[in-house]
């Protein structure tokens, strides 16, 4: 039996250890926003954060996360208020099947979290680890400027 | 109300909401996780199900030990050899589910359902299957040798005999040609690897069936799993709210459904099948490689005397139902020629099915024959685009009626020639033969068409109204991430003066209504947005008709205005009013698109301009710029369009540089089956691209003048770049994708002067 902290509460969950954490949020806690695609670190779709770091959740074992902080993208908005980022994809139509928008989003977040005043190319470069078949690329990129100029704008 | 019965939106109408960008419905729950898509679902007593694949290219499968795997904890039911597939059978061979035979490395031979993935997996492997290994093929060159194994006992390994189309009298026109071009060209598998692998939820209940699968045709889902099971389909409810990504591959049922909803009725519980990345790059479908041997014709002013195409595409071990991989089309539609021979052929090797992939067989044919276009034009010393001019034709050759949008592509060459600043692009200096090692830049045209972006009929919807004020569309179509609900509810704000917001659209659920068409052949919104249109059509008659006797008045005296009903003497009421008047009866409106006119053949058109750099030193090809205006007819939402735009565009990039399966011929199996080594394009290899439809509505399409927009900008993406590349480095390349390997090859052989073809 362990305790994960997933978006600010506490989740006793038994797993075997070999489970990865993708999966325990997935199938244990229901969080499936988070998305399963590869399974082995190529694609970014299970993205989430860890104590503020982007990281794949598909190459952690859940059982290596009990002390930290795991966020996912069900966690980010506040009610209906987005963050700077959901409401830039948004605004920018950086989706389109959606599937590996909780990813790249989480990347991007990630990026803020270590500069809040990352800039397009920070955030784009965030986003190289996150494959998008779809082809939104162009309008990630346009989200990544939109959340730049807002954050650069509070800055300063 | 049929769509046919109203009158047209005429090119210039002024509309409130059709033709804005309204944004995508379903963003905010894309963007919070909220979205759920069938790979989400978690039924009480759910279990999982995992399939053991063939790791031969071709067996026979002798016998299935499965006394090992039933004894696995967690594992509930196991299936395997012909007795588990319980006489289902799979593709357009109708071979056992499980077949006694594998016919490609990854071929199904049994499935396990137990109570985690994890579990599932290990009796999969707990499985023991005695395969005899039998000789196999791979490669269309190979398969049809005649000493190649024999895949389905067919001649050459052909699946049907040539597909041939001929007009004129080609060996005559060619060989009176002054000027020709001959080339072999080759293209190659290429994978869709949607993010959301094939998968399903089945829940067989006595006497029903209900699935949520990952699927582009909730309605063919039903109909083919009814079909294969046995079953009325009324018995048969699918429902897809999401899809994780589809490009073509999720048109038809693959085995995922079968196996869910056979393992469901034995086990009385819903079973969730998934494949693995594995199994998605294996076992899904594919675009199968071509070889196109084509041979042009010309006049010295560049006009097209004959065209002659030897066309052979890889099938892999099975055909698959849906939109066929249409090799032809561009060759006998794209110019005026009155000499055209076509011969398709498809052939069985022992690899995964080949399926329809965005703009099926156009892709392909687009890059032979819009680079042997550029040839020509260089030959000649006439610009690539004046080229494309001089064999513009109006007309459906091979239908003799006339396109329903005959002047698009002309216009299409001005407008993208005017975005672009072709006339003033750089014109390189002719390039050291190998390279200096430097980085050369080029530019490069294309030009497409594509048979469909057409209706599809029938598409049905209905249209409520509630007293609240606001609409509700309900279609039991599906939206496959391209839009559809957000293009339906600006259609039905439209015809109903509602705002946008204040239209629910309910979709993706085959008992919500009569059958939709499929996803597939870009057909989605030409088909129901005119039915979603005619549905609101009719309850605005029948709110007119109830506010008319609500107002002692005739119909024709009463006006709705933006939630008003008014009429010309007798005052005015309220929607809510008339419609709480009305009450218990509601308004509910009914359209629908059941035919399309046959008097004109409609088609969607595009070109697009690549911009290149090309690193001689290292092989690298970076594309730099694309511009891209494709013909949609009328533009509803052009957020939406410019996106389906950057996608097609997107996934063009990637088939011209990177994308390829490998099959070892040796092993007979694909080396590159994962997101790692079969390399679809990042974020980092994708240039800005300026996407312009041409926004002209096609009133020969349907009443709306809308044409679909999902495949077409695909097409010209690939032979633009080569194109470009051929304007960078003096290189003409007849095979894809432009691998830093190809083009290094390339350099290399144009250095030498041995190897070196005369000017």
């Amino acid at each position: 039996m362990l305790t994960l902290t997933v978006n600010g509460q506490p989740h006793p969950v038994a797993v075997e250890p070999r489970r990865i954490l993708l999966d325990v949020l997935r199938r244990d806690l229901g969080l499936t926003g988070t998305k399963e695609v590869c399974e082995m670190g190529n694609c970014g779709a299970c993205t989430v954060l860890l104590d503020d770091e982007a990281v794949y959740s598909c190459l952690v074992l859940a059982v290596e996360c009990e002390a930290q902080e795991i966020e996912t993208v069900e966690g980010l908005a506040r009610g209906q208020e987005l963050t700077a980022v959901q409401e830039a994809f948004v605004a920018c139509d950086a989706l389109q099947c959606g599937f590996c928008t909780p990813g790249q989003i989480l990347s991007m977040e990630g990026a803020l979290r270590r500069r809040p005043d990352a800039d397009e190319a920070a955030l784009t470069e965030a986003v190289t680890g996150n494959l998008c078949r779809c082809g939104a690329y162009r309008n990630i990129v346009a989200a990544a400027g939109r959340v730049a100029a807002t954050s650069s704008g509070g800055a300063g | 109300m049929d769509e046919s019965d109203l009158p047209t939106w005429p090119p210039g109408t002024d509309l409130e909401t059709v033709g804005t960008g309204v944004p995508r419905r379903e963003a905010p729950a894309k963007v919070t996780g909220g979205a759920v898509y069938s790979s989400d679902l978690r039924l009480p007593g759910q279990l999982y199900a995992a399939i053991a694949r063939s790791p031969h290219p071709h067996a026979r499968v002798r016998s299935i030990d499965t006394e090992r795997a039933r004894r696995q904890p967690g594992v509930v039911s196991v299936i395997a050899g012909e007795e588990g597939g319980e006489g289902v059978t799979w593709y357009e061979e109708s071979v056992p589910l499980f077949g006694p035979v594998a016919r490609f490395a990854g071929d199904e031979v049994a499935a396990v359902a137990a109570t985690s993935l994890e579990a599932a997996r290990d009796a999969v492997r707990a499985l023991n299957v005695d395969y005899e290994v039998l000789a196999h093929v791979v490669g269309i060159d190979e398969a049809q040798r005649p000493e190649a194994p024999s895949i389905h006992g067919t001649p050459g390994n052909r699946t049907t005999d040539p597909k041939v189309e001929e007009r004129g009298d080609v060996a005559a026109a060619l060989a009176a040609a002054p000027i020709r071009i001959e080339h072999t060209y080759r293209t190659p598998t290429a994978v869709h690897n949607a993010l959301e692998t094939h998968g399903a939820v089945a829940w067989w209940q006595p006497d029903r069936l209900t699935i949520w699968a990952s699927t582009q045709g909730v309605t063919q889902v039903a109909q083919m799993t009814a079909e294969a099971l046995g079953l009325d389909q009324s018995q048969v409810r699918v429902i897809t709210e999401h899809v994780g990504g589809g490009f073509g591959a999720k048109q038809v049922p693959w085995k995922d459904v079968a196996i869910a909803a056979l393992l469901s009725r034995r086990t009385g519980r819903p079973v969730q099948c998934a494949y693995d990345r594995h199994g998605e790059n294996v076992a899904a479908g594919k675009r199968g490689a071509t070889r196109q041997r084509v041979r042009i014709g010309a006049d010295t002013d560049g006009r097209l005397l004959a065209i002659d195409a030897e066309l052979v595409g890889d099938s892999g071990a099975y055909q698959t139902a849906g939109e066929a991989a249409a090799l032809w089309g561009p060759y006998q539609g794209l110019y005026r020629c009155d000499n055209v021979r076509t011969s398709v052929t498809y052939v069985y090797t022992n690899t995964g099915p080949a399926v329809a992939f965005r703009a099926p067989g156009y892709v392909e044919a687009a890059f032979a024959l819009e680079s042997a276009m550029d040839e020509l034009a260089h030959r000649l010393g006439v610009d690539p685009i004046e080229l494309r001019r001089r064999n513009h034709t109006g007309v459906d050759q091979q239908q003799a009626k006339p396109w329903s949008s005959p002047d698009s592509l002309p216009l299409i060459y001005d407008r993208i020639s005017a975005l672009a600043g072709w006339d003033a692009r750089p014109r390189n200096a002719p390039p050291a033969p190998g390279g200096d090692g430097g980085v050369r830049r080029g530019w490069g045209f294309a030009a497409s068409d594509w048979l469909a972006g057409k209706a599809n009929p029938p598409g049905y919807a209905s249209v409520e109204l509630r007293t609240d004020g606001s609409a509700e569309v309900v279609t039991t179509v599906q939206d496959i991430g391209t839009g559809t609900r957000t293009v339906l509810a600006q259609v039905a704000a439209e015809e109903l003066q509602l705002p946008v917001e204040e239209v629910r659209v309910t979709l993706g659920d085959t008992a919500a209504g009569p059958p939709s068409p499929t996803s597939s052949g870009s057909a989605t919104t030409p088909t129901m947005a005119p039915a979603v249109r005619a549905a609101a059509a009719d309850a605005r008659h029948q709110l007119v008709a109830a506010a008319a006797r609500q107002l002692d008045c005739a119909p024709g005296d009463v006006t709705l205005d933006h939630g008003k009903l008014v009429a010309a003497n007798s005052g005015s009421r309220t929607v809510a009013e008339v419609l709480e008047g009305l009450s218990p009866a509601a308004v509910h409106g009914w359209g629908e698109l059941v035919a399309v006119d046959d008097s004109v053949s409609v088609r969607t058109f595009g070109a697009a301009v690549a911009e290149v750099s090309v690193d001689t030193g290292t092989g690298e090809v970076r594309v730099t710029r694309m511009v891209s205006v494709p013909d949609c007819g009328r533009v509803l939402n052009p957020t939406l369009v410019a996106s389906q735009i950057i996608g097609g565009v997107t996934q063009g990039i990637g088939f011209a540089l990177t994308e390829s399966q490998l099959v070892d011929a040796e092993l007979g199996l694909p080396v590159n089956d994962s997101l790692e080594e079969y390399l679809v394009p990042t974020v980092l290899d994708i240039c800005p691209i300026e996407a312009v439809p041409l926004d002209r509505p096609d009133t020969g399409a349907n009443q709306l003048g809308v044409k679909g927009i999902g495949e077409p900008p695909m097409i010209p993406v690939a032979p633009a770049i080569a194109n470009a590349v051929f304007d960078a480095i003096g290189i003409r390349f007849h095979e894809l994708p432009l691998t830093r390997r190809r083009v290094l090859d390339a350099l290399a052989e144009a250095a030498s002067p041995d190897e070196s073809e005369p000017a």
